[in-house]
């Protein structure tokens, strides 16, 4: 059975209670903080069990390595906390069960996981992926499983992930390229959490895209676009790869404006806010985020994933603010979109 | 050549009557499970006077004749059962009037569904009218003739409930309006402030009379319009869930659907409500109502809002939606048919149990598929099952599965919508005597010889 890796004495000496302190949906000092991340350690009971909105931020906001959102999400589950609605978390169990309907390219040593996102099927064309398609994995059984932390279901992570890896061992790939930074999240920080080995070394896209771009300098045409980014919550997993929004950002021409709901204080898209605890709480987080992009004139709403895309994009067009992905911006760049 | 076939010859002309076999074969038959029956002829008029004397043709030989729209019931309603002519409407199909201030549109018998959206869609884009989840080819009157429902159900009531008025071809070949335009230039009462004689045509499938003209109630179309859907694992709460919905007033169209594929929806009951607006804001404005209005459906875990895939919202704002076509391929073959009680809203859960016990019993695919009626006075609960036409075995399970439905429907205090013969059967046995006398009297003074769709609403004495 995996467990998670979690040091509670890593909480009692802590200096700052950041992961509790910084969050921004509950309002706690740091003797309070640290107070309620050991009665969480120690199996009692906690008001953080309600405060908590499940936006992963508390894994970045710590910085002694521990996983102070997963350990919420254990307890959680363990003393049978719902965060969802019993039918919306069966719902999203069964639309990750594997049937079978996966679909491999040809993949080489390294391949391109677009999890189970299909809208990766229109962007990984063109020059950026000129070198890899079509080595490519699409489908449940390639599926991360993450999102079931926004549920406190890690009993189904932890079952299905290890058979997700055995699938990735039957391709013998090396190296995954993941397109959604979930699985990014998923492969580099959920699954050595709970000592679940990998087979291969997990590739968060910015990375692929920043050395492609490289490659491809000759061909940018700066955009000098303002643009907001939308930061998703998977992010808050491989914080050491946020940097690189901003790296592409300047190789591409594109000005990132300097706006409040960003870093380490991006706010969600609001999508699993609607899910989970209904209409207040997911508008105004998104109320706030759209109106602080608006503010700081953003020219585009910039995605990472294609799910906060879905929940977002719309409403910001209908603010003047035009969705993007990031891949398709930088598509944009060397003049294919 | 019969006299008969002269003489329909004579009337609509040789091109637009048939005996041939090819001809028989098709009008034999519907997309249901019912057994075909042979017409003699099919005559496919194209004014109100062939139709008249056609019927007055058929009074004089006593032989039967069946009108019929598209054909689409799938019980069996324009099977000719006991042969005679059957009567294709389809060459009525002109628009004939729409009256924007008063909102209504006078239509032949034989308009399809699909002319009238994409007229109004064109000519009138701030009116629409109540379209049904049916193929675009079904007809607006053959609708209206079996109470149907469509998307403004929710808002206004049955499909039949919107008609402005009703021109009819009696039994006897004398022509009839019925409404404010028997009195009026205006199509835009069925019945009030007169006696309402719509009833005597309107759910009767032709039994009383030929409906030639009829005015369709038109509605505001706005702008926008959007979908979301409430999903819960309870079967229980639909009904308060619904109770909610409705009490805001905002949804124009709410749907439920229970299916346990693809496997996303498996275990869970999903409310579908649609709402629409002219700007923004007033789209807004009803969606936080109602989500407010479920608030405490989340709260307690009990269901939430399931977020939508892009992908997917196209197919659930399509007018007519085809998802229940996709139903009738899963097993392959092609086959496809429910049964849809109008039934009081409480009995969702009881309905929704059976149909997963009748689909477990019988080895079938099957579907929950609900529409709420008339601010949630009642609801349509399809119980829809999935067959394949070349497998007798299969279809003989959803045959003996719709006929449990037929006595369980009863049970649970619903009514038979569409109903087959014989449901139609067993609704007369157990309805209140003197409404069944009434019925009878009615049927046997329009239609003394037994001519108009008979088999249907038959009163054996």
């Amino acid at each position: 059975m995996y467990e998670l890796k979690f040091d509670g004495s890593l909480c009692q000496t802590c200096p700052t209670a950041d992961c509790l302190v910084k969050c921004q949906y509950m309002d706690l000092e740091k003797d309070e903080a640290k107070k309620q991340m050991v009665n969480i350690w120690e199996g009692k009971d906690s008001f953080v069990f309600e405060g908590c909105v499940t936006c992963y931020a508390c894994e970045e906001y710590c910085r002694r390595g521990n996983h102070p959102f997963y350990l919420i999400t254990e307890k959680r589950e363990e003393k049978g906390l719902l965060t969802a609605p019993r039918a919306i978390t069966k719902q999203w169990i069964n639309i990750g069960e594997p049937q079978g309907k996966f679909k491999v390219g040809k993949p080489g040593e390294r391949v391109l996981s677009f999890g189970f996102m299909p809208e990766f099927f229109k962007m990984a064309k063109g020059r950026l992926f000129q070198k890899a398609m079509p080595s490519f994995i699409f489908g449940q059984e390639f599926f991360c499983n993450v999102v079931y932390i926004h549920f406190a279901n890690t009993s189904i992570i932890k079952k299905r992930l290890p058979m997700i890896m055995e699938n990735f061992r039957k391709l013998g790939v090396k190296e995954v390229v993941c397109l959604h930074d979930e699985c990014y999240g998923s492969f580099a920080h959920l699954a050595p959490a709970y000592g679940i080995e990998v087979p291969f070394k997990p590739i968060h896209y910015f990375e692929f895209l920043y050395e492609r771009l490289k490659e491809l300098r000759n061909d940018i045409k700066p955009l000098n676009f303002k643009v907001a980014y939308q930061r998703p919550c998977s992010s808050r997993l491989s914080p050491d790869k946020h940097r690189l929004v901003r790296d592409i950002m300047d190789l591409i021409g594109v000005r990132l404006v300097e706006r409040e709901y960003q870093d380490e204080n991006a706010l969600c898209c609001g999508g699993i806010y609607a899910m989970c605890f209904g209409y207040d709480l997911a508008n105004d987080v998104q109320r706030r985020n759209m109106d602080d992009m608006a503010k700081h004139g953003a020219e585009y709403c910039v995605f990472n994933c294609p799910a906060c895309q879905g929940t977002l994009g719309e409403k910001v067009a209908k603010m003047g603010i035009k969705p993007i992905h990031m891949i398709e911006l930088c598509r944009m760049a060397i003049g294919e979109a | 050549m019969t006299d008969i076939m002269h003489s329909l010859a004579d009337i609509v002309g040789e091109d637009y009557v048939s005996s041939q076999p090819e001809e028989i074969y098709f009008y034999a038959r519907d997309p249901g499970l019912m057994p075909p029956h042979e017409p003699d002829y099919v005559v496919v008029p194209s004014t109100v006077e062939e139709i008249q004397e056609i019927v007055r043709l058929a009074n004089r030989e006593k032989t039967p004749v069946v009108p019929m729209g598209a054909g689409l019931a799938l019980t069996g309603l324009i099977i000719p059962l006991k042969g005679g002519i059957v009567i294709d409407m389809k060459r009525m199909n002109r628009i004939l009037e729409v009256n924007e201030g008063a909102r209504y549109a006078i239509v032949e018998g034989g308009t399809s569904q699909g002319q009238l959206s994409a007229y109004l869609e064109k000519n009138y884009p701030r009116l629409r009218h109540s379209i049904p989840d049916a193929p675009p080819t079904a007809t607006i009157a053959a609708n209206v003739t079996i109470h149907g429902q469509g998307r403004l159900t929710q808002q206004r009531g049955f499909n039949s409930d919107m008609v402005g008025g009703l021109e009819v071809v009696l039994p006897s070949g004398e022509v009839c309006k019925i409404g404010s335009c028997a009195l009026s230039f205006g199509w835009f009462s069925k019945g009030p402030p007169l006696p309402d004689l719509s009833g005597l045509f309107l759910g009767w499938f032709g039994a009383t009379g030929i409906i030639t003209k009829l005015a369709v109630k038109l509605y505001p179309r706005k702008k926008f319009r959007d979908v979301e859907i409430f999903v819960t694992d309870r079967g229980e709460l639909v009904p308060d869930i619904v109770y909610e919905i409705t009490h805001t007033e905002m949804a124009e169209d709410v749907l439920i659907f229970t299916q346990p594929m693809p496997l996303m929806f498996r275990d869970n009951h999903h409310v579908s409500f649609y709402i629409t607006g002219d700007t923004d804001e007033e789209l807004e404005f009803k969606r936080k109502l109602i989500w407010k209005a479920l608030d405490r459906f989340i709260k307690a875990k009990d269901g939430g809002f399931m977020g939508i895939p892009p992908a997917m919202k196209p197919t659930l704002l399509e007018m007519p939606q085809r998802s229940a076509s996709r139903l009738a391929d899963v097993k392959r073959g092609g086959g496809f048919e429910y049964s849809g009680p109008i039934i009081m809203v409480e009995k969702y859960p009881e309905c929704s149990e059976k149909l997963k016990e009748l689909a477990s019993q019988y080895g079938l695919a099957y579907s929950g598929m609900v529409r709420v009626i008339d601010g949630g006075h009642s609801m349509m609960f399809a119980f829809a099952f999935a067959f394949n036409r070349s497998d007798p075995d299969m279809m003989e399970n959803t045959r003996k599965a719709l006929k449990e439905v037929s006595d369980f429907v009863l049970k649970v205090g619903g009514v038979y919508w569409k109903p087959t013969v014989e449901e139609q059967r067993m609704a007369l046995e157990n309805m209140d005597p003197n409404t069944r006398k009434l019925m009878k009297m009615i049927k046997e003074n329009l239609d003394p010889n037994g001519i108009m769709n008979p088999g249907n609403w038959e009163f054996i004495s």
